[in-house]
């Protein structure tokens, strides 16, 4: 599909991001936090939508703004509220802030100025409707996957820690 | 505004068979922006007519009569419900947190209706095509939990508090069962065999897909319904996932988020007025949505019963007919109830205007017979109406199984569902195997 007014919905997913960003950082209130970065989150898979990587920005909602979020939520939600406002909300740690900011915008300074140099020429181009069949064969193919171990390896990860999260939870299995 | 009348026009050629969304070069917006509306009219009208069918279905199971004052039959009581809301004061609790209080419902009917884009009502008929339709529906729907557990937080009480996080843990829990039934289902897309056991058929291995209209074209190009593929473990999957929508759209038996007994109204307690009318109206057309998922992943969508079966041109004919005569059907039970009104004064204006909707459902019945229109809307009648067999089966519930117990609800979520839908998913991939050994050409 031919894209539409792709800078204007670049703009707009961006800045959402920027203002959902700052909002989860600056409101005292957790679960207007939370719901900050859902917004975020959101904006996250319409720029995944907008790099013709639909699978992503599908898992994306499930897993994250669908799935993770909610179960913070669940939590935030029985923390009693009262105590959070009174307290104080940034620690002293203003020094290595501000050199950990500094160090990012020059990262990104210099990705914007050398960009051209850093990235590879051309990008991998998948038709959207390819892009799903595409993952699976990067994933699993006989003759093109080449990622399917480290695939693997990362849900074995995923498994150690429902199960630790299992044994911490409960005091008799 | 020559080009304008002919980019409209070339949607509505006969041999275009995509949605007006996923046409080549961008679509066509003008059909696609149509679409939109008609397919948001007709969902609302859907809930209409569900709000005036549950009531009468479930006082007719009880042996009532249902609502019989507003209108004949009671017909015009959801138009009086609606005004009744919208005019109803809309009451905020003091210590609600105001912002969210305000964003929850919209959360929740967006989420509802944001869905829909991709719900193939025929192979044309459709907003969209996505090439991740049903990861799309399930991701969007699971978005809806989120609407219901800030409106129970933001309304600062007890009961709303305790039914969303029953909510919550309800939809989470069954969304893993859920997920498991549908992987199987889509797994068996990539399986091209032909028939009950996917043995023979023209190329036994291929890629499947996640778009909802593939999803439908492979049950037709594999001569079978989901739902019998691989007999049993098609129909095991659809049972755990009609178990788990139930659970999903917080419908009895398993409506704790909302069970009057112990939380007065769960979630939405505290909500009144036009805001409650939201979450209302999002709940019928959630149950929408996952009957959709349901029809398309293994009633075989858009498809007439026996397609292949029952194919050739007379078939084709006699199939076509059914819109018409369901719609002529209807205006005849309205003429047949016409005459058994009471003949007394006090009723005439009831009785006419029974008469008068019997009479439009003749016409639109009629309408429904004009060829062009028979073969157009064909499609949408066959989804229509197996949508409609789910949404009676909701009522139908509803009206039998007493509600059930929270821990009795998790209890069948993890210990029931979730084992059988992963066993369904391990023999469905080694069943797909064995079909594939045994259609292998012999020729190497």
């Amino acid at each position: 599909m031919a894209p539409v007014a792709t800078p204007f919905f670049f703009y707009l997913l961006a800045a959402t991001m920027i203002i959902g960003g700052i909002l989860v950082i600056t409101r005292k209130n957790a679960v207007h936090s939370a719901l900050a970065l859902i917004t975020t989150l959101l904006a996250q898979a319409g720029i995944y939508l907008m790099l013709y990587a639909p699978f992503v920005a599908g898992v994306q909602i499930i897993l994250y703004a669908g799935g993770i979020m909610v179960l913070f939520l669940f939590v935030i939600m029985l923390i009693s509220i009262e105590r959070t406002i009174k307290e104080r909300q940034f620690n002293k740690q203003w020094l290595v802030g501000i050199v950990a900011a500094a160090a990012l915008g020059g990262l990104f300074i210099a990705v914007y100025t050398k960009g051209k140099s850093l990235f590879p020429e051309g990008r991998l181009i998948y038709a959207e409707t390819q892009n799903t069949q595409g993952v699976a064969a990067l994933l699993y193919d006989q003759h093109t996957g080449m990622y399917m171990f480290s695939f693997e390896i990362a849900s074995l990860l995923l498994l150690v820690a429902i199960i630790g999260a299992v044994v911490m939870a409960k005091k008799r299995i | 505004m020559h080009e304008f009348i002919q980019y409209i026009q070339s949607y509505l050629r006969p041999n275009v068979t995509v949605p007006p969304g996923a046409a080549p070069n961008g679509g066509n917006i003008f059909w696609a922006v149509v679409y939109i509306l008609l397919v948001f009219a007709g969902v609302s009208l859907g809930v209409i007519c569900m709000n005036w069918l549950e009531r009468k279905i479930l006082a007719h199971m009880q042996v009532r009569l249902g609502p019989m004052r507003v209108g004949p039959h009671g017909l015009l009581q959801p138009i009086a419900d609606a005004v009744k809301l919208l005019i109803k004061e809309d009451i905020m609790p003091a210590e609600a947190d105001a912002v969210v209080f305000w964003v929850a419902p919209f959360i929740v009917v967006l989420a509802a209706f944001t869905v829909f884009v991709v719900v193939p009502f025929g192979p044309a008929h459709a907003i969209t095509d996505m090439n991740i339709g049903i990861l799309f529906m399930l991701g969007v729907s699971s978005l809806s939990v989120l609407g219901i557990v800030t409106a129970g937080w933001a309304s600062n009480s007890h009961y709303p508090l305790i039914g969303a996080l029953r909510s919550s843990a309800q939809m989470v829990s069954y969304e893993v069962a859920m997920g498991l039934a549908v992987v199987s289902a889509i797994l068996m897309t990539s399986l091209h065999g032909l028939g009950l056991y996917g043995v023979g058929g023209p190329d036994a291995s291929g890629t499947g897909t996640l778009s909802m209209i593939g999803i439908v074209q492979m049950q037709q190009e594999q001569h079978v319904w989901f739902l019998f593929k691989f007999f049993p473990l098609g129909l095991i999957a659809f049972a755990i996932f009609a178990v788990a929508m139930i659970a999903e759209t917080n419908r009895a038996p398993f409506d704790l988020p909302e069970a009057e007994s112990e939380l007065t109204a769960g979630f939405h307690t505290e909500y009144s007025g036009f805001r409650w009318s939201l979450f209302f109206l999002a709940e019928y057309s959630a149950m929408i949505a996952v009957s959709s998922i349901a029809v398309t992943l293994w009633l075989g969508g858009w498809l007439r019963p026996f397609p292949n079966a029952l194919s050739g041109h007379t078939w084709d004919l006699i199939f076509s007919f059914f819109p018409g005569l369901t719609f002529l059907f209807l205006a005849g039970m309205c003429a047949y109830n016409v005459q058994r009104m009471p003949k007394h004064p006090f009723f005439k204006i009831q009785t006419m205007g029974l008469a008068g909707f019997g009479a439009v459902l003749g016409l639109i019945g009629l309408i429904l017979f004009i060829p062009p229109v028979r073969d157009r809307v064909g499609d949408i009648f066959w989804f229509v109406a197996k949508v409609a067999a789910f949404m009676y089966l909701y009522i139908w519930y509803r009206g039998t199984f007493p509600r059930y117990r929270f821990d009795q609800l998790m209890k069948v979520g993890w210990k029931v569902l979730l084992p059988i839908g992963l066993g369904v998913l391990i023999l469905t991939a080694g069943a797909g195997i064995v079909g594939l050994s045994l259609s292998q050409p012999v020729t190497h």
